[in-house]
């Protein structure tokens, strides 16, 4: 938090996209309250994104690598598997649970 | 037409017995980068050198800022206009060029093309033809730059150039729009860099326009539908059908939506800017269409 964004022109430089789309980012990151515009000075972080902390993620993400171990073990290979991610939260969105 | 850097109404090109552009109607809005796309000999070329007024129209007008194109110094001092093969003076140095460009240009400002160029790390005191065809398009721009235009017509500005090279020239484009606030509109067949870089598009195809809008309203307008090869009455009636291709049991689609598509047995997906480009390119002429909404209405479920 504090930190400061990029300048426009900066990002548009150096990954070579449209200033419109890079002032489209920043002005929504504005509104969701995530950065703070400070005229003539820069854009500047206020606080992070909602959603679970970084360490909740790793936990998370943990318990998806013990189940991709399992996955393989099974003989599934990486199509199967991604296949499988895509149709289980899919009908789980279907049925409101995601 | 305050807001647009470019319209035309009704605007043709006809060369002896064949249009280049025919009723060719645009609106490009002031401050975007717009790509100008279709196949080779759609009229791209033509269309961009109506705007810069190299060129006079047959017949309708277009206006480049508000005027038809013309030869009063204020007007020329706003439009940039870059050809395809970059003409420069290949036995001048690029010190030479830019002196040129002070002689020829009532708004010519020095350190807008010189920093480029210095900071690209490009040798002024060479001749043109020593340099690298990247480099060679940087200077280019450097000069169409330094003149302080208001919109920058670019025929295929990358065409030529390596992939380093040409994302170094689109670099320096995107920046440039940014702090002039420029319009731009270039021609290009390279989607990946335009959907990088261009926030508006152009679709000419068959001499004449058959899409235009902002990129991302048109991505937002089209989806691919797929699902049971079944006719299209009823459920996707309401929709444009833009392309379409059909196996003995599976039909896809690619429709322009007017409204959302509630059937539940079709298959609804984004479409990328590839295959919008690459649908309305392949796209049939109207009355061929009518002839396939028909025939597709009366296709029925095979056993």
């Amino acid at each position: 938090m504090g930190d400061q964004l990029p300048p426009v022109k900066a990002v548009v430089g150096q990954l070579t996209i449209n200033a419109n789309t890079v002032l489209k980012a920043y002005r929504d990151l504005e509104r969701e309250g995530l950065v703070e515009s400070r005229s003539g000075i820069g854009t500047f972080v206020l606080r992070r994104p909602p959603g679970p902390s970084p360490h909740t993620q790793m936990v998370l993400q943990r318990g998806l690598d013990r189940w991709l171990h399992e996955a393989q073990d099974a003989g599934l290979d990486l199509e199967s598997i991604e296949a499988l991610v895509r149709g289980t939260i899919y009908s789980a969105m279907n049925e409101g649970v995601a | 037409m305050s807001d647009s850097a470019l319209s035309s109404r009704g605007l043709a090109k006809r060369y002896r017995d064949k249009w280049a552009l025919k009723s060719c109607d645009v609106e490009v809005p002031v401050g975007c980068i717009a790509a100008l796309v279709g196949p080779n000999g759609a009229g791209k070329t033509t269309l961009l050198q109506l705007a810069a007024g190299l060129i006079r129209p047959t017949s309708g007008e277009v206006k480049v800022l508000g005027s038809a194109p013309n030869q009063d110094p204020a007007w020329l001092a706003q439009v940039g206009f870059l050809a395809q093969e970059v003409p420069l003076y290949r036995r001048l140095t690029g010190d030479q060029l830019l002196g040129m460009g002070a002689h020829l240009n009532p708004s010519w400002k020095e350190t807008i093309a010189r920093d480029r160029l210095e900071s690209l790390g490009i040798a002024l005191d060479k001749n043109v033809a020593q340099l690298s065809g990247g480099e060679r398009a940087q200077i280019g721009l450097a000069l169409t730059l330094g003149k302080q235009p208001r919109i920058l017509l670019l025929d295929e500005p990358v065409a030529s150039l390596d992939p380093l090279a040409r994302r170094d020239f689109l670099s320096s484009l995107t920046e440039a729009q940014f702090e002039a606030e420029l319009t731009i509109v270039l021609s290009s067949h390279l989607v990946a860099d335009i959907e990088r870089v261009c926030d508006y598009l152009v679709l000419l195809s068959r001499s004449q326009v058959q899409l235009a809008g902002r990129i991302d309203e048109l991505l937002a307008a089209h989806r691919w539908v797929s699902g049971l090869r079944q006719t299209t009455e009823g459920s996707l009636a309401q929709h444009e059908i833009i392309s379409e291709s059909h196996t003995e049991r599976q039909s896809t689609l690619m429709v322009r939506l007017n409204g959302p598509i509630h059937d539940p047995r079709w298959e609804v997906g984004d479409v990328g800017l590839e295959d919008l480009v690459l649908a309305y390119m392949g796209r049939k002429g109207v009355d061929d269409m009518a002839q396939t909404q028909r025939r597709l209405s009366i296709v029925e479920d095979r056993p």
